[in-house]
């Protein structure tokens, strides 16, 4: 059953990729509704992370049509600064500015791009800093704060600006492992508070359990789309049951035991 | 050591003498280093552009800069440019322009340096949250390239000063040639003359270059924090 396409935050009509001559992603189709959470997974390489950074404009597409909110953001004539206040995007290697302090990070974008007061900024950036539990670390600098806390400020400065839809590309692949479940724990917070969100990641079992719906790419193409625990119990596609196995044979309890704590 | 010779330090005028003549020195030093900082900045931002033929003329640029000795720089230009193209450049004038050439091709190598050496997420980092290219340069990568480039930017500044040294050679009544001028007049009545004088021209060189350094040391603790 088609969505209404009007009532998707975002709409991909195939969209096309090339490095050169390489086609890197083939005509991908999405669409995300208002407050779906889509998990991307897919091997290596496969050009999920690649497919994310064109939905901000930080890649540029040959063909296809980006929509959000019925709006199409891939034209010539796209001031993207603006879209991309309305898209926001965590990446894998955090990235705080390490000149500010953790409030001057939330607080670049409301009051430099968004020129709002700064004291109804402020109040809104503790409030999320309160919300993860880092309010303590306002003044601090990213070079006194762990992995996790960096992390965890990321998602915070993102959604600082209000944004419509969250992106998040493999934001815990550099954690270590004790601090990878305190960042999902705010992106879990996130989903059930209704933020539309797409996620690449490599945590299987986070993926089951915060997707409302999985999509799972291969050499730049989707190739499965379906509810998680259709997807993860009962695969339809070779490829997507070759890339479980996989997870299944090496994780081996370990992936069992993700299912329990779930 | 004989009769007082540190007195020649004293004697008459000497002292301000010198004074005035490292205000020459320093002089040429400040108009350099001024426009180098601005020069510098520009020729560096340039170095990072993405026409080739850019980056090419301004690397031709610091190459030469580098591989030619400044003394033979301000041979060629104060006796050399001034012959060829009939223009009467006084010995300061040249010298401020020698230098600022000089100033200006480090100073863009060095801000290429800080920039290029800034990890290309801090850039994506800025974009993601909504500013524009030149918000993103302005609030996150030229503070960044800022703290990066000190350390090397003041040691460029008293590299500066030192060499200014030379321009006694192209004829500019500097400390140097003051101190010179000094001895030749007090030796046969103080044979230790230069000793003394060479002491003191030492001295004005390390009070002016080491409370620098001294500062950029404590700018780089400020912003370690």
């Amino acid at each position: 059953m088609k969505n209404d396409a009007s009532k998707n935050v975002l709409n991909v009509k195939n969209l096309r990729k090339f490095y050169g001559t390489d086609e890197v992603l083939h005509g991908i189709d999405l669409e995300v509704e208002r407050g779906e959470v889509v998990v991307v997974l897919g091997p290596s390489g496969c050009g999920k992370s690649t497919f994310l950074r064109c939905l901000n404009g930080l890649e540029e597409i040959q063909q296809g049509e980006i929509q959000l909110n019925g709006q199409t953001i891939n034209t010539d004539a796209t001031k993207w600064h603006l879209v991309r206040q309305k898209i926001g995007m965590v990446f894998q290697s955090y990235d705080l500015f390490p000149h500010m302090t953790i409030l001057e990070n939330v607080l670049l974008g409301p009051l430099k791009a968004q020129k709002r007061a700064r004291s109804e900024a402020e109040e809104q950036a503790e409030k999320l800093l309160d919300r993860v539990g880092l309010l303590g670390k306002k003044d601090a600098y990213p070079s006194q704060l762990s992995g996790g806390q960096k992390q965890r400020v990321a998602i915070v400065r993102a959604l600082c600006m209000n944004p419509e839809i969250m992106l998040f590309d493999e934001v815990t692949a550099s954690l270590d492992p004790e601090m990878v479940r305190e960042v999902l724990d705010v992106m879990q917070e996130l989903a059930k508070q209704g933020m539309t969100m797409v996620i690449v990641t490599h945590e299987m079992g986070f993926a089951r359990s915060v997707a409302d719906r999985i999509v799972f790419v291969d050499g730049g193409k989707i190739i499965e789309s379906s509810a998680p625990e259709e997807f993860f119990t009962n695969p339809q596609t070779d490829r997507a049951r070759k890339f479980l196995n996989i997870f299944e044979f090496s994780a081996g309890k370990e992936f069992v035991q993700k299912k329990a704590v779930i | 050591m004989d009769d007082w010779g540190i007195r020649v330090i004293f004697e008459g005028q000497n002292f301000a003498r010198l004074i005035m003549g490292l205000a020459v020195s320093l002089r040429i030093a400040l108009v350099s280093v001024i426009v180098s900082a601005v020069g510098g900045v520009i020729v560096g931002l340039l170095m990072t552009s993405n026409r080739l033929i850019i980056r090419w003329i301004c690397r031709l640029y610091l190459e030469v800069i580098r591989i030619v000795p400044i003394l033979v720089w301000l041979f060629a230009f104060y006796f050399g440019v001034t012959k060829v193209f009939h223009v009467h450049l006084s010995a300061e004038i040249a010298s401020d322009i020698v230098f600022s050439l000089w100033g200006i091709a480090e100073m863009g190598d060095l801000v290429r340096g800080a920039v290029t050496s800034m990890p290309k997420h801090q850039l994506e980092s800025g974009l993601a949250v909504g500013l524009t290219r030149l918000q993103v340069y302005r609030y996150v990568v030229i503070p960044q390239a800022v703290r990066r480039l000190l350390p090397a930017a003041i040691n460029l500044l008293t590299r500066m000063i030192k060499t200014t040294s030379l321009v006694v050679l192209i004829g500019v009544v500097e400390v140097l040639k003051i101190g010179q001028q000094i001895i030749e007049v007090s030796i046969l009545k103080t044979p230790t003359a230069s000793f003394w004088i060479y002491a003191v021209i030492f001295f004005l060189y390390f009070i002016v270059c080491w409370p620098i350094s001294l500062y950029s040391k404590k700018l780089e603790r400020k912003w370690q924090s």
